[in-house]
């Protein structure tokens, strides 16, 4: 077990802001409003819609009314300009007494009717599950009933958004996709990679760092291609790409799986249950931004794959602290409010601290419990300044960097708001990003990925002296 | 075509080619991937412009989240609405009823915000945990002393078209509220514009130039008092009629205030919106206004209209909108434009519409009520458009054909009501389908063609 991996001490101290130093001793704990306005999170379906559009040749189904599938397609397309097709099984008022079985089994036969998948994830909304559907009964009889058809795949995730965020939509869909599709058997030369919610060009980046290494890897989900797809001749019902099922089918003979993300419970993922069911290793890792993040997963796999790290990496690694060095006296000292998942944050700030910015406000809708320990464990020993606010919303974010002052957000298109009445630049990374084009596109991941948010911020800094200077200058 | 199930076919017309008999108004079918949204999206879009309002959605946080600072809906003063308020509702509220969060978010944020309404959205799981959000708002209201209205919108509970009646019948317990002294007899409600990107501020300058008072907004820009006092108005203007006819045919029944339905989209029918106007008052004066307007905006417009007309002459479009009344102008400024319409769809239509639509489109044009992403492409391929006019999830489509595409929905930031909104329209026609970068989509065709030959 890496020192990563135990730092996850169970604290479940929910919805409040902690100074990770002082854990509230000398600070006094904020007065948690009731309500949530402009909330920094979203909902469960989302998180599983988005996993289930990463997987080969798929269809998502929202079990509940039409809106919930709506409005996530609207939400995924507004960030990655593509059809984002999901299903709904538009559960009608009758069926809130006598069970949605019979719209889920019509919504079935009509997705495999008109799309041909060869997978169908099913995801729950508070509707279905607070009347109690049993998801994974109704598929099963649908299996049984029609025996002699060949079907696809067909997983269930249960994600009410009443328990949880988007990121515990993406973890359980995860999760169900590895225990209802994996199975055991001799052992093969490949490893799974769990990427957490990164972008497209995040997850292309993955996959070229581990095939740089010589890795055979499956990751799941691989919304690489089916969500950022290229201009092709013929229109796809459903666009090419995608883990595929065979390799979905392989992942329990694994020789191990990298998980990307601390502060989920490992019990809780995909690669936690794979774990329980087949043995297989984990090597749980932050998101690798930042040197210092990325040169952890550079060492775990090497461990995993006996080979040194690929050139492109060396040489990345080394352009990246020749950009640094470069760079430092324009960013020394700003002071950053970073937003967004937790796992996120994690790593934005643990970057953000390797570079002389200090993320002094790490804010999270989320509340998994383990933000701030899992904060102080990465970031070095003097970080007083630091606020770390778990299972909080814009409006709450506002009122801290308004308090403790800020020179620039960092975080998804909805902190544009609270950038705005601050009167700090916005330096536009993770989901959504919804007023820009390109959020798909954004690299935050390995070297690669950190030389570019490392150019953007410092850039974004630049830039706002350079346009308030009354010389306007034409050298930095 | 292989897109359509079996039981959509009904919902599809093609004009000429068969009877007339377009099936409309059914709950979408399951699986279908329908493009429409639910009972609380209905709600919400209807009563979100109401700007010193404040708006909270009773459920856990995704309905608040997926329409926050949704669309336009520009106001001239408070922007309250724009704030996406959520009660949130976790675990143990499912469990043990969430009054009891939905009370103290209510004070807690009309004391901070002081609005002159709330509007609390029951969303789906609040009926089936039994909260009775009637009885809370009831009481907010009396400790508040502002009209708290609950406006029942649970998402299973109908279609968009039902969140609409329910947003009107939270509105009609406003109007008859406010004080009517000092109304003109020349007044009007502006119903059913959402001022998305400043069209409300467009029509009410028409207004003001014919001499007609405008007393409420319903809903862009709008305000509680306004509405509070909008029984006192002459007329309801109608637009959108899916949306807001619910509110203008009560207001005729209990206040005796008659409903005229009106669009402001094109040349064509804006003009006829303010000559029914200035008829419907019957005063000379008006009547010399409005031709002095309508004069004056059309030698400003025409001009300009023609040099796109003159490129646009022939080019094909299709479009699917929300409502069948946009969709009507929709297919007048296009044909204006000197543009073939192949596909004219809608979310919501009605009968009575459809058959309006099918009229004025020529034959063989596809008219399509609540159509999917795969039928669409398949209209879109079919007919070998150069432009398709829709919204958010339309726009993706579009993109993957290699097709231009025109926002008609919530992300557009130009107007497109009035006679200066035709000219906006018509700019934003040409610019997406005049644009070079279309000759480069069908390169990779081209290459697998060569390998194929190779």
């Amino acid at each position: 077990m890496s020192a990563i991996e135990s730092l996850h001490s169970q604290t479940e101290d929910n919805a409040m802001v902690v100074d990770i130093t002082k854990m509230a001793t000398t600070k006094e704990k904020r007065k948690k409003a009731v309500s949530t306005t402009n909330a920094c999170k979203l909902c469960e379906p989302l998180g599983a819609s988005l996993v289930f559009r990463g997987v080969e040749q798929s269809m998502p189904i929202v079990h509940g009314s039409q809106g919930c599938a709506t409005y996530i397609r609207r939400y995924i397309i507004s960030h990655f300009n593509e059809p984002v097709d999901i299903a709904s099984s538009n559960f009608s008022e009758a069926e809130t007494v006598f069970g949605g079985a019979p719209s889920l089994v019509t919504a079935l036969d009509n997705v495999i009717a008109k799309y041909s998948p060869k997978f169908i994830g099913v995801s729950s909304t508070c509707l279905t599950e607070t009347i109690g559907d049993d998801m994974s009964a109704i598929v099963r009889e649908y299996k049984k009933d029609r025996k002699d058809m060949l079907l696809p795949e067909i997983v269930t995730a249960s994600t009410p958004s009443y328990a949880g965020t988007h990121i515990e939509g993406y973890h359980a869909a995860v999760k169900a996709i590895v225990e209802q599709m994996a199975s055991g058997g001799p052992k093969l030369d490949k490893v799974n990679v769990f990427p957490g919610i990164v972008s497209a060009a995040d997850l292309r980046h993955l996959k070229e760092i581990f095939a740089g290494f010589g890795l055979d890897y499956t990751l799941l989900p691989d919304y690489s291609e089916t969500l950022d797809g290229s201009s092709k001749c013929e229109y796809e019902n459903i666009p090419s790409g995608g883990t595929t099922i065979e390799a979905i089918r392989e992942m329990g003979r694994a020789q191990g799986s990298v998980l990307f993300g601390l502060t989920q419970k490992s019990s809780q993922t995909g690669a936690g249950e794979l774990k329980k069911r087949y043995d297989i290793p984990v090597h749980k890792l932050p998101l690798p931004i930042g040197i210092e993040q990325t040169d952890r997963l550079m060492r775990v796999l090497e461990q995993i794959s006996g080979q040194p790290a690929p050139k492109f990496m060396e040489e990345e690694r080394g352009r990246l602290v020749d950009a640094y060095i470069d760079g430092h006296k324009y960013i020394f000292g700003k002071r950053a409010a970073v937003y967004g998942e937790e796992d996120f944050v994690v790593s934005m700030a643990a970057f953000l601290t390797e570079i002389g910015v200090r993320p002094v406000i790490c804010a999270s809708g989320g509340e998994s419990g383990r933000f701030a320990e899992t904060i102080k464990k990465l970031l070095p020993e003097e970080s007083e300044d630091i606020q770390v606010a778990e299972g909080v919303d814009f409006y709450e974010i506002g009122n801290m960097a308004k308090e403790t002052g800020v020179d620039l957000v960092i975080g998804n298109s909805k902190g544009y708001r609270t950038a705005r009445e601050l009167g700090v630049p916005l330096v536009r990374v993770g989901f959504p990003i919804h007023d820009r084009i390109g959020g798909q596109r954004i690299l935050s991941v390995g070297y690669r990925g950190t030389q570019n948010l490392f150019d953007t911020i410092t850039n974004t800094i630049i830039a706002r002296k350079q346009d308030s200077s009354p010389v306007g200058y034409t050298y930095m | 075509m292989s897109e359509i199930l079996k039981a959509r076919e009904k919902q599809i017309y093609r004009k000429d080619e068969h009877d007339f008999d377009l099936a409309c108004e059914k709950q979408s079918l399951a699986g279908s991937v329908s493009q429409r949204a639910c009972v609380f999206c209905g709600s919400r879009v209807v009563l979100y412009p109401i700007a010193d309002a404040l708006h909270l959605i009773h459920g856990p946080i995704g309905c608040a989240a997926f329409t926050w600072d949704i669309r336009g809906a520009l106001s001239s003063g408070p922007e309250l609405h724009r704030l996406s308020f959520s009660t949130d509702l976790r675990e143990k509220d499912v469990v043990f009823g969430g009054e009891t969060k939905l009370y103290d978010s209510l004070v807690e944020l009309i004391d901070l915000h002081k609005p002159n309404a709330a509007f609390v959205y029951a969303t789906c799981i609040v009926g089936l945990i039994g909260d009775d959000v009637d009885a809370v708002c009831k009481r907010v209201s009396q400790e508040k002393g502002i009209p708290v209205l609950p406006v029942h919108s649970e998402g299973f509970a109908g279609t968009k078209k039902d969140g609409y009646k329910a947003a009107c019948e939270a509105m009609m317990r406003l109007t008859g509220t406010g004080p009517t002294e000092g109304i003109s007899p020349h007044s009007v409600n502006i119903l059913g514009d959402f001022n998305l990107a400043g069209e409300i501020w467009i029509i009410r300058e028409y207004l003001q130039k014919m001499g007609v008072e405008v007393v409420a907004n319903v809903t862009g820009d709008g305000r509680v008092a306004d509405i509070q006092r909008a029984h006192g108005a002459a007329l309801n203007l109608v637009q959108c009629s899916g949306s807001t006819i619910h509110l203008a045919k009560m207001m005729e029944e209990k206040y005796g205030t008659p409903f005229m339905r009106v669009s402001y989209a094109g040349i064509d029918d804006m003009a006829s919106a303010l000559y029914g106007i200035a008829d419907f008052f019957g005063d000379e004066e008006m009547t010399r206004k409005t031709k002095e307007l309508v004069k004056a905006e059309l030698d400003a417009v025409f001009p300009e209209v023609r040099k796109y007309r003159k490129k646009l002459q022939g080019k094909r479009a299709a479009l699917y909108v929300g409502g069948a009344f946009k969709a009507i102008s929709l297919v007048k400024a296009l044909k204006l434009l000197g543009m073939q319409v192949a596909l004219a769809g809608t979310q919501t239509g009605n009968a009575e519409d459809y058959a309006l639509l099918k009229d004025i489109c020529d034959p063989g044009t596809i008219i399509v009520d609540d159509s999917n992403p795969l039928e669409l492409c398949g209209f879109l391929k079919e007919k070998d458009v150069d432009l398709f006019i829709g919204g958010v999830k339309e726009r993706p489509i579009a993109y993957k054909l290699g097709i231009g595409f025109c926002d008609h929905n919530h992300e557009r930031k130009e107007a497109l009501a009035g006679f200066v909104g035709m000219l906006n329209f018509a700019s934003e026609v040409y610019a997406t389908v005049m644009s070079p970068v279309f000759k480069y989509k069908y390169r990779d065709c081209k290459n697998e063609r060569n390998r194929e030959s190779a």
